[in-house]
């Protein structure tokens, strides 16, 4: 964007240091994210650049700390973890925050905003606080310290992003097709399979990737209603930077970010499908 | 409804039912469809997580160790008049001799003991001194009692025993509030060095003012830059912003300790350049400034997005009818751009400041000593003082806070509005 040439001098200083003030925060933002990727290839223990590294010579650079993610059975252990209880959580919370959100954009819906208040107060209630309750509560019922304890606890997170992201798509949908399908003939099963439910799968695959992150993201849950059984990803990661730190973890932090560019990209294509399902011209 | 009346001109369904009474049935029927959609959520989250709040809730104020175990001595304190100056009568003493032995025999007076010692430090080893010889005890039972240790000839001994002899307590809130019973049964601010809590609550809420205002001083000008450019530019740069907020914020700590710390990139940026001298390496970690650091950049996306979402909407025209209109750029933004983006700045200042202050990984993990906020105290209490009460407590106060917090933020921007990137 070029400046007019009308601009005075003290505009074009404040709109480029403007300018500048935002790139220094869009640095903030990404640069730590970005620095941990070569940081992962270091070939010695520390978590900063080596001389080698900084001379681009190859000694300085190795695939060790991945090695080692991929042979350590602590990690492995923590991925197959991490993997089974999102999976499970993320299916309960999808199935049952789906169906709930069908109700609650019901417009004969009773208290719906309190219902609503309700049923996202997992999202609210600070996680240190979710996870006291749960560890008291769960280790009376024997709960603590099993797969289906984490798993329930994990599927309470994740179900009010199902909720949100539900209800946010059921709310642009036109009822007008549901009484066109029943005037043509379709009964209510055939009309919720063919027409509703092509129509929010959008909404709820995207609530099912943010039930799905939640899962595999969260760790002060685990970290008292799980233990070392349960280990997940961020349980491992959050007990090796207590304990002894080493690039491995960088490794692994590089991973995930892999995996969150390839969440980000699904969510961005489930966005633009959702927009041209229902007639916008995606952005 | 007025059926009788004018039975004739009701307009009737097919099968005879009058339209408005089959409507109703009708409206009813869906009412009921609608509930039974939301129920089994509602079952879920009150089982998984409603319940497990309030046993925290109760857990605060229960007392059930100390009557249970001391049976039949709390049952006899409550006829002790504790301000007479006399000890408890020979009866109580009797009473306590076979509460210890049965308390002993079973192994639960200990945990009395621990339970006490939270009020009173010393409880915990005068009861396990006592423990061990009450079966051996002779009457008199005072005259015993106070061989063994003279502190059970001490009014305030028999005072604290009987005021935590009832089934619910108080002292939980009292202590998460850095007050104590003074040794006659008034409630007073507990001595200078034993302060904690409120120095804490005062620590988590100025810290995480001061991140919100950061996240606000740094996101304001980049979501006014994000809604201003073309469409093309603005996404690409939206990239920056959610990729860190997509990322798990185990892994921005994980980077941040690797920027930060002493033999970290930054301070060996510094000393490679010539800023610092190797032995000067800043300390930017395990402290405040590690734990504000690595907040602000994990919360700033959470302000971002709303204000962005506001900034969105307001017109270019506006700013432009302004200046039309004589106003310096300064004075269209302070009486123009500005009101119109209150909403937004609420909306995110809130929505950060809730986060920020029931944190508690990246406080763990980066904060040392003086950058921990209340939600590590709650850790703390829960797996290594194993002091449940009092971790329930600071809990149930927080809870409250942020409750609060949430209770302005719907009137201010409506729960059902909160959406995602």
């Amino acid at each position: 964007m070029a400046l007019p040439p009308y601009t005075s001098p003290g505009e074009r200083i404040w709109f480029y240091a403007y300018r500048i003030f935002c790139g220094l925060v869009f640095f903030f933002l990404i640069a730590p994210v970005i620095v941990v990727i070569p940081l992962s290839f270091n070939a010695v223990p520390f978590f900063t650049f080596t001389e080698e590294m900084l001379r681009f010579d190859p000694a300085g650079y190795s695939l060790r700390w991945y090695n080692d993610f991929f042979t350590n059975p602590n990690w492995q252990g923590a991925v197959k973890n991490s993997v089974i209880i999102a999976f499970f959580s993320t299916i309960i919370a999808t199935f049952l925050g789906t169906v709930a959100a069908l109700g609650l954009s019901r417009s004969d819906m009773p208290f719906k905003s309190t219902i609503m208040g309700l049923l996202i107060s997992p999202m609210i209630v600070p996680l240190i606080i979710s996870a006291a309750g749960m560890y008291f509560f769960y280790s009376q019922i024997g709960l603590q310290g099993t797969f289906l304890g984490v798993i329930l606890a994990h599927t309470a997170l994740g179900t009010p992003f199902v909720v949100i992201t539900v209800t946010a798509t059921l709310s642009g949908f036109d009822q007008v097709l549901v009484r066109s399908a029943a005037s043509l003939g379709a009964n209510p099963t055939t009309t919720f399979f063919r027409i509703i439910v092509p129509l929010i799968l959008p909404g709820v695959i995207s609530g099912a990737l943010f039930a799905f992150i939640t899962s595999f993201d969260e760790v002060v849950v685990v970290l008292f209603v799980g233990s070392y059984e349960q280990r997940t990803i961020p349980w491992q990661m959050f007990s090796g930077i207590r304990e002894q730190i080493s690039p491995t973890i960088l490794a692994v932090a590089t991973l995930l970010v892999c995996v969150s560019i390839a969440l980000l990209t699904a969510l961005e294509l489930l966005r633009r499908r959702s927009e041209r399902l229902r007639g916008m011209t995606p952005q | 409804m007025n059926t009788s009346a004018t039975h004739s001109e009701i307009v009737k369904t097919a099968d005879g039912i009058p339209l408005k009474v089959s409507l109703a049935k009708a409206q009813r029927k869906s009412r009921i469809r609608g509930i039974l959609l939301v129920l089994p959520l509602f079952a879920f989250i009150l089982l998984t997580f409603f319940i497990p709040i309030f046993d925290m809730l109760f857990r605060s104020v229960e007392n059930h160790l100390v009557p249970e175990v001391m049976e039949n001595t709390s049952k006899l304190l409550v006829n002790w008049d504790d301000r007479s100056g006399e000890l408890p009568s020979e009866e109580v003493f009797a009473a306590a001799k076979m509460d210890f032995e049965k308390g002993h025999a079973e192994r639960t007076i200990l945990r009395v003991g621990r339970r006490l010692n939270y009020e009173t430090p010393g409880f915990a080893s005068l009861f396990r001194k006592t423990a061990r010889r009450a079966k051996n005890f002779e009457p008199p039972y005072q005259d015993a009692f106070i061989e063994r240790d003279k502190r059970w000839g001490e009014i305030d001994t028999w005072r604290l025993i009987k005021r935590e002899s009832g089934a619910f307590t108080i002292s939980y809130y009292l202590a998460a509030m850095d007050l104590a019973y003074a040794p006659d049964g008034s409630v007073g601010m507990r001595s200078e060095t034993q302060r904690i809590y409120l120095k804490l609550f005062w620590r988590t809420l100025v810290l995480s003012a001061f991140i919100t205002f950061l996240c606000l001083f740094l996101a304001y000008p980049i979501a006014h830059l994000l809604s201003t450019l073309p469409i093309r530019t603005s996404n690409l740069l939206m990239i920056m912003v959610l990729l860190p907020f997509w990322t798990s914020l185990l892994v921005r700590t994980t980077a941040w300790i690797a920027l930060l710390q002493q033999e970290g990139v930054i301070n060996d940026l510094l000393v490679g350049m010539g800023l610092l001298s190797d032995d000067g390496r800043l300390a930017m970690i395990h402290n405040a400034t590690g734990t504000v650091v690595a907040m602000t950049h994990i919360l700033l996306p959470f302000m971002v997005l709303p204000l962005y979402s506001i900034m969105k909407t307001i017109p270019p025209s506006y700013m432009r009818a302004a200046k039309n209109l004589g106003a310096t750029p300064a004075v269209a933004f302070i009486r123009v751009y500005f009101p119109n983006t209150v909403s937004g700045i609420g909306a995110g200042c809130i929505l950060v400041f809730i986060i920020s202050i029931g944190y508690y990984i990246t406080p763990a993990l980066v904060g040392g000593t003086d950058g921990t906020l209340i939600s590590n105290f709650i850790a703390y209490h829960m797996s290594i003082s194993l002091n449940w009460g009092l971790a329930a407590a600071l809990g149930v106060i927080l809870l409250v806070v942020v409750l609060v917090l949430y209770y302005l933020y719907d009137r201010i921007v409506g729960i059902d509005k909160m959406k995602f990137a």
